[in-house]
């Protein structure tokens, strides 16, 4: 497949808690690049710092060092450059879930809806992009369903949907088929890989599911905080 | 619709609930509001009923409502000969009990004269009293009604009219009758009790004294002066009608308004406590949604629309539901419970400044969540 832009350019980012014989380091100048229309596994024992990982590229927790750049962006040089991290994750980041943590409030397509209203959209192009999502992900017929209510198949598409709303080219996905069997989980995989091809986004996966091993470019290990193997 | 509403929706049954527990509070809160407005109000209705301009009581007394007072009637003739005085009327004031069918009644006897100032300031039924004997125009809550008769003392007085907001500070209904014969009941013994002072050889009680006069006064003249004019009698006092209400109050009810005072203070507090409670709460049951929307994006102010709009909601719902509530039962008190618009208006003042008070612990709970819980691990 044909591999893109840069989008993911983590140089020596390293991050601990506490200080002293208190001071534990969840990851130690970790270096990782991925280009879009990349999928991306991150493997590796708990407390080996993929979330920790996946928490610095989604600008949700500080690094203690290194430097970030996001789609060409530089956001993290020691400090963070950017000062609205929450517009920055609206704009490049999409998040999808372990267990989707769609609204229960809200329809499917309100939830889908709701990252486009806080972009700005339009309330009419906001629900259009929605329905055009979820018909695509083939739960356009449960648009005015409430979470509580769609399967566990269904809610993830949902989730899916609603990360790919504002054609974010970085996609962060936290075991999003460990809810799922294993022909979903891979059907699934299968809606990302090609969703990340259309749309020239790069896709960065934690899991443990073997079972879709196969269904990543590259998988990459973390082991005490430091990439092991990639 | 907004997020706040959408929420509320899907969990409506229990929103309703909420609120309607809220609504409960809120019809205690309005129920004080109304028993102390009804205490001041009952207070004063007697001594508005006369529409008197000036009182004239004994000397070195606040009398007759804060104090005995006792005048010889005759003081009448002479308050009603000074000059700016337009007419003037003796009265007299005493609580007694009577029985009526089956119930006892407890009565406000007011006295006065005939074509003078101090009847019932209002006819609602019937008419007003046309003898010099046994006829009384009574309120109508005593429950009596026209052509009841009541046995008071040692005489049957008929009822001939209804008035409606005579009573006095502890809210018992009044009846009117004539001066003379209120002293007559006023002095009068029950039989057994008259043989044994007649036996004993005492004097018999004076029935020759009123409470005090109730004077109004010209329009021209000044009511301080003629007030002055009269404190130069030694033996009388003057108190113009301002000066009789503030007293009352000062001193009558002064006590029970404080403590109702106090106890709405108490309720109001309580009510703060609670929304305060219910929408921390509610915001901690929303953290991990909370937790999403930030991670997706949302701004601070989406997230405090979503609590503050659910606290006024609910303190709107709530305040609604009471004043409902406390109009539909207000009459079934057994003291007077008077609501006023502004009353209702000050409260939702209140209650919204509580509801956006009481977000603050909701907001600060929501805006320290950190985005990175709703990812997990």
């Amino acid at each position: 497949m044909a591999i893109g832009d840069l989008l993911v350019e983590v140089s020596g980012v390293a991050k601990h808690y506490g200080e002293g014989e208190a001071r534990v380091d969840a990851l130690r100048a970790v270096d990782v690049q991925i280009r879009a229309g990349e999928v991306v596994a991150m493997l590796g024992p708990s407390g080996s710092g993929k979330t920790t990982l996946l928490n610095i590229i989604g600008c949700i927790v500080d690094p203690s060092a290194g430097r970030l750049v996001l789609d060409g962006e530089t956001v993290f040089d020691g400090r963070w450059l950017r000062g609205n991290l929450r517009r920055l994750r609206l704009d490049k980041i999409g998040f999808i879930f372990q267990a989707h943590n769609l609204l229960p409030f809200l329809t499917a397509e309100e939830n889908v809806s709701l990252v486009l209203d806080l972009a700005g959209w339009t309330p009419t192009a906001s629900k259009a992009r929605a329905r055009e999502l979820l018909d695509y992900l083939e739960v356009g017929h449960r648009a005015r369903v409430k979470p509580a209510h769609l399967s566990g198949g269904e809610a993830q598409r949902v989730a899916i949907a609603r990360a790919l709303a504002n054609r974010p080219r970085i996609i962060l996905a936290d075991e999003p088929t460990a809810a799922l069997d294993s022909v979903r989980a891979q059907l699934v995989m299968d809606l990302l890989r090609k969703l990340a091809v259309e749309q020239e986004a790069c896709i960065l996966t934690v899991t443990h599911d073997e079972k879709i091993f196969d269904r990543f470019d590259r998988l990459i290990h973390l082991r005490d905080g430091r990439l092991s193997t990639e | 619709m907004t997020l706040a509403l959408k929420d509320i929706r899907h969990s409506l049954f229990r929103f309703v609930l909420t609120c309607f527990g809220l609504g409960l509070l809120m019809t205690v809160v309005l129920a004080m509001i109304g028993i102390y407005n009804g205490l001041v109000s009952d207070a004063l209705a007697a001594v508005k009923a006369p529409r008197a301009d000036l009182w004239i009581v004994e000397a070195n007394t606040q009398g007759p409502f804060a104090e005995a007072s006792a005048l010889p009637a005759a003081t009448r003739d002479a308050v009603a000969r000074l000059p700016g005085i337009a007419e003037a009327g003796a009265i007299t004031y005493q609580t007694i009990e009577a029985r009526h069918g089956a119930q006892t009644l407890r009565l406000y006897v007011i006295g006065y004269e005939r074509s003078h100032p101090g009847g019932p300031p209002t006819l609602i039924d019937g008419r007003g009293l046309g003898r010099s004997h046994y006829e009384l125009v009574a309120d109508r809550k005593s429950g009596l009604a026209v052509g009841d008769t009541i046995r008071l003392g040692r005489n049957r007085f008929s009822v001939v009219g209804l008035t409606e907001n005579a009573m006095n500070s502890g809210g018992d209904p009044a009846v009117f009758m004539t001066l003379s014969d209120a002293m007559a009941l006023q002095g009068e013994l029950d039989p057994a009790a008259e043989r044994v002072r007649a036996a004993r050889g005492a004097a018999a009680p004076d029935t020759s004294t009123v409470a005090a006069v109730i004077a109004r006064i010209e329009p021209d003249a000044d009511v301080t002066r003629v007030a002055a004019t009269i404190r130069q009698w030694k033996h009388l006092g003057a108190l113009t009608q301002a000066q009789q209400e503030e007293l009352l109050l000062a001193s009558v009810v002064d006590r029970a308004r404080r403590q109702i005072g106090l106890f709405l203070g108490i309720l109001l507090s309580v009510s703060a406590v609670v929304i305060a409670l219910i929408i921390y709460t509610m915001t901690m049951e929303k953290l991990k949604q909370i937790a999403t929307l930030k991670l997706i994006g949302a701004p601070d102010r989406t997230i405090l629309g979503l609590i503050v709009q659910q606290a006024l909601i609910l303190g709107a719902s709530g305040w609604a539901i009471g004043l409902s509530l406390i109009l539909l039962v207000k009459d079934n008190f057994p003291r007077r419970v008077v609501l006023e618009p502004t009353n209702a208006l000050v409260l939702f003042g209140i209650i919204i400044l509580v509801c956006i008070l009481a977000s603050g612990l909701g907001i600060r709970a929501a805006l320290k969540v950190d985005p990175a819980t709703a990812l997990g691990g």
